[in-house]
């Protein structure tokens, strides 16, 4: 019977009330006495020198307080990088200066260049148009094979060339070689991983405010991780101490991974707080988003698949090129590599595998994590390899798929790309997917489909990911500038309910409601009780935020440690009331019982104890019941899973209608069912998104020809259809105590891959053998003409 | 500067505004009701959702000005007279229709206006509906069940 409260229930998010009524309060809801209103200038083209910033016409408009120009961040530190990848020759990336505002130069279209900060966003407005800078325009870096040439213009002067770094990861390129020169078959597929924008429905909003009698800053930003913000900001950008600086995020409308870095503006508003003496707040348009908020994907690839004579995998060897935009946002030199490299294993027993990765400076926005960062990636072009090599070779892309499975008793398994899998069971998600995406009924429905005059195709996808992001040691050794640990603090009062600090950052995840169903399961006690507590520096101990689905595998264990501390000082209490030894107190439904006796107290007593203390073992323990925990994972997760999806194609028009989706997906243990296919349901429209609809086209002189939603195309409800979700396949994490994977990011890895073998299915016996995302009617329409 | 003034959720408000002023804003900065949102620049996304009149608008598509003397109805205005959650906003909650919630008033005023109209919507109904009301978490498949949930509970 499903339970109605605890772990495994499907409780009724608490969030949603305020949301329902218009009661959230997003960052754009603050305002605060006397603040001022920053509006940016930025740069509109790709690539130039300033020559001059002439804005005394703006300073003398109406309600402007002040310009700012780069002039005023000289000496002040530039927005830093996370993560320090090493190349293939044991040589650090190329790291570019970043500064708050354009030093000298400007490097992409949006780059910024002067705020005006006036009495009201009209007034800044108004004043910026009238800000006159002079640019000596540049040819602009856009194409990444182009910026690699010998010859070609550099973004950065100080760099040696546009290349980040050459890095690579995997079997010995002899032993890989051989493998494919004594290989039976090769399928080799060019492919690219089309540019994304993240696009949460919240543009970034950032307020600084200064008090000058305390000397201390706040910051209210749209983060996923207000405490690495104030770190990378308060330490490396503008040297306020931490604990001079308060960072808030409260409600955020969406992040999928462009709410993760630090950026500019947060600086900026903070350092201009104090430069003008009042609050400054700043608001980004939709149009503005699109060139300030940190890109997706963009990676362009050659991968190469060897088998044997009976469809078993024998090597895989990739080439790709990753683009970083113009300057390296906090974690972009992650994501093309570690994030992406060693999920090229996939589900398979692939024997050697050799990854070669070289990231690129463009005249473009930054790129780094959107939503499975590096995953999706390896995900697609591994998934589309096998699904072209099944064809070639004539084996149904389902068996080659089970025949080259890790099998459920091999267990841990160490891949060539340097992880081991704890745990997972491949052909149970499959077989489930079998039976929820009704595969044997294809072949009818495709006759139906044919009937109308449509192409109908299947497409198939297997994927891993590495979630619980991530052990600190290894992340360290890997370039990582930080510890990826999380923190809880549970904090019980006198009368028994409970507030838990957590490091981790709700931007729709639920945590408000998962979390107490966690400490509840483990107290025996009402959820209603326990209230969650995140999203500012200033009440939550040091915690490193919400992405890389690790709220629950990361947070949520430093919760139950922090739990089970509350659990081991209140028995001690319960001892000392029931006069019993301490080893023989149960807690079971929210009573301390003497095991063997009808002699209980209930959790009530023991907290009321712990904060009155008269009879109390004050020489054994101290008064109070609050209790910290941080927990850093041994590993990562691997949540893994199949998913199927079915199209119509019309011929003539190169129209693809997603008719069918289904997603059979092994989380481990799941907390809160209907939260997480509700994960599920996000993650596949946005795959579906960047399937057939996205994409962040750039033309040959940097613009950004798809910057409104006008022109880049968002997912609309007509544009995908109902989902069949299952997550009952569960072999739990071996190495967290829930036992639990992560589920944020799943459905976007496991999509794009489906529906792109499902159009090239309805199209293959025309001879169409890939066509590259998005899959807009034009680019379907001209590969069949092109294959025909 | 201009005097406006309008019913909003069934009160008399009025403030000074300029021409142009869009309705969004007069909403949120004037009389702080931040319930309707702006997630973008070119009235595609339907976060600033309304009625006036009782028919859906884009309240970043309207000037202030143009609401003068009109009868508006915020996210502020669904919930029952004791506060408790209207049957739309509970079906949303009751099918998980809602993640980040910043679609959410937009979606919700939406299907008010939906449902006032189409008693029985089929659900192609409710997803052309909802072609001008972008969401970025659910992938739409909760937000279709809860209004295919409220409109059985007002049948
Ligand atoms: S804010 Fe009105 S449609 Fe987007
Ligand atoms: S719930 Fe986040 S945009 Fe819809």
């Amino acid at each position: 019977m499903p339970k109605d409260n605890g772990i495994g229930a499907s409780s009724k998010r608490r969030e949603d009330v305020r949301f329902l009524t218009g009661k959230g309060k997003y960052t754009d809801d603050i305002n605060i006495y006397g603040q001022t209103y920053a509006y940016f200038v930025r740069s509109q083209v790709a690539h130039g020198t300033i020559k001059g910033i002439d804005s005394t016409a703006a300073e003398a408009m109406p309600g402007v307080v002040k310009v700012f120009t780069g002039a005023d961040f000289e000496g002040i530190g530039g927005i830093p990088c996370g993560w320090q990848v090493t190349d293939r020759n044991g040589e650090v990336m190329q790291e570019p200066a970043h500064p708050v505002l354009a030093q000298g130069k400007v490097r992409h279209v949006g780059d910024p260049i002067a705020v005006v900060v006036a009495e009201s966003l009209q007034e800044a407005r108004d004043a910026a148009e009238a800000v006159d800078v002079d640019i000596d325009e540049l040819p602009a870096v856009v194409d990444m094979k182009a910026a690699l040439a010998a010859g070609s213009t550099k973004v950065h002067d100080d760099l040696t060339s546009n290349l980040c770094y050459d890095w690579t990861l995997g079997g010995e390129k002899a032993d890989v070689d051989a493998a494919f020169e004594n290989a039976h078959h090769v399928t080799t597929l060019d492919l690219v991983n089309n540019r994304l924008v993240a696009n949460p429905m919240e543009p970034r909003v950032a307020i600084g405010k200064y008090d000058a009698a305390d000397e201390d800053y706040t910051l209210y930003t749209t983060s996923q991780n207000p405490h690495v913000i104030r770190l990378l900001m308060g330490a490396f950008v503008l040297g306020i101490p931490e604990h001079k600086l308060r960072v808030v995020a409260p409600d955020v409308g969406g992040g999928f991974g462009t709410k993760i870095f630090h950026y500019a503006e947060e600086a900026f508003c903070t350092f201009a707080a104090k430069a003008v003496g009042r609050p400054v707040k700043w608001t980004a348009d939709r149009s503005e988003a699109f060139i300030s908020d940190a890109h997706g994907r963009d990676h362009v690839t050659k991968i190469e698949l060897a088998l044997d004579e009976n469809g078993m995998f024998v090597a895989l060897r990739t080439d790709t090129m990753a683009n970083m935009g113009a300057y390296l946002s906090t974690f972009a030199p992650s994501v093309p590599t570690w994030l992406h490299g060693t999920l090229m294993a996939g589900t398979y027993k692939t024997p050697h595998v050799s990854v070669n990765v070289r990231a690129v400076f463009t005249n473009t926005v930054p790129v780094d994590a959107y939503r499975g960062a590096g995953r999706p990636e390896a995900t697609y072009q591994l998934e589309r390899v096998i699904d072209k090599a099944a064809r070639e070779i004539g084996i149904d892309p389902i068996t080659i798929r089970r025949q080259n499975f890790i099998k459920a008793d091999e267990f841990p398994y160490a891949t060539p790309v340097a992880v081991e899998y704890d745990t997972g069971d491949y052909d149970a998600t499959m077989n489930k997917l079998i039976e929820i995406a009704d595969i044997a009924g294809f072949a009818g429905r495709k006759a139906e489909s044919e009937a109308k005059g449509k192409r109908r195709g299947l497409g198939i996808n297997c994927y891993i990911e590495a979630c619980g992001i991530a052990p600190s040691n290894l992340v360290g050794q890997l370039g990582a500038r930080a510890g990826l640990y999380e923190s809880a603090t549970v904090r019980v009062t006198a009368t028994g309910s409970i507030a838990v600090m957590t490091g981790s950052h709700s931007h729709g995840q639920g945590h408000e409601t998962t979390f107490p169903q966690v400490v509840a399961d483990m107290l025996g006690i009402d959820e209603s009780m326990i209230d969650i507590v995140h999203g500012d520096t200033s009440k939550v101990p040091m915690g490193m935020g919400t992405y890389g689905s690790r709220s629950l595998a990361v947070g949520g264990s430093a919760i139950v440690k922090a739990t089970e501390k509350i659990i081991a000082k209140a028995k001690k209490i319960a001892a000392h009331l029931l006069e019993a030894g301490e080893a023989d107190i149960e807690l079971a439904d929210g009573q301390f019982t003497v095991a063997g006796t009808d002699k209980s107290v209930a959790w009530g007593d023991v907290t009321l104890a712990a904060y009155v203390p008269h009879n109390y073992p004050l020489e054994d323990i101290e008064p109070g019941l609050e209790e910290t925990a941080f927990y850093d994972p041994n590993n990562f997760t691997y949540p893994a899973g199949a998913y199927a999806c079915e199209v119509e194609v019309d011929e003539a028009t190169g129209k693809v209608t997603v008719e069918r989706f289904a997603a059979a997906d092994d989380f481990g243990n799941v907390i809160n069912p209907m939260i997480v296919e509700g994960q599920v349901h996000g993650g596949i429209g946005q795959g579906i998104g960047q399937a057939l609809l996205e994409h962040a086209v750039y033309d040959s002189d940097g613009q950004l020809l798809s910057g409104s939603y006008m022109d880049y195309a968002m997912p609309r409800a007509s544009d995908v259809p109902s989902y069949v979700v299952d997550h009952s396949c569960q072999t739990p994490c071996t190495h967290n105590p829930l036992g639990v994977k992560g589920c944020g990011e799943a459905g976007a890895i496991g999509s794009p891959p489906a529906v792109v073998n499902a159009v090239v299915d309805a199209l293959a016996d025309l001879g169409v053998t890939h066509i590259d995302m998005p899959l807009s009617p034009n680019r379907v329409w001209s590969a069949i003409q092109a294959a025909k | 500067m201009t005097n406006v003034s309008m019913t909003v959720n069934g009160k008399a408000v009025s403030g000074e505004v300029e021409g142009r002023t869009l309705l969004s804003d007069f909403l949120r900065e004037n009389l702080h009701l931040t319930g309707t949102h702006v997630g973008c620049d070119t009235s595609q996304c339907g976060a600033c959702t309304v009625h006036v009149a009782g028919k859906m608008v884009k309240s970043c598509t309207m000037l202030a000005l143009e609401a003068d003397g009109g009868d508006v109805s915020t996210i502020e205005g669904m919930a029952n007279e004791d506060g408790s959650l209207g049957v739309i906003q509970a079906a949303f909650q009751e099918h998980h229709g809602l993640q980040c919630g910043f679609c959410t008033p937009g979606m919700v005023m939406a299907a008010s206006a939906l449902l006032a109209e189409n008693s029985s919507p089929s659900e192609a109904e409710i997803r052309h509906h909802l072609d001008g009301n972008i969401c970025r978490c659910t992938g739409y498949h909760n937000i279709v069940k809860s209004i295919q949930a409220a409109a059985s509970a007002l049948s």
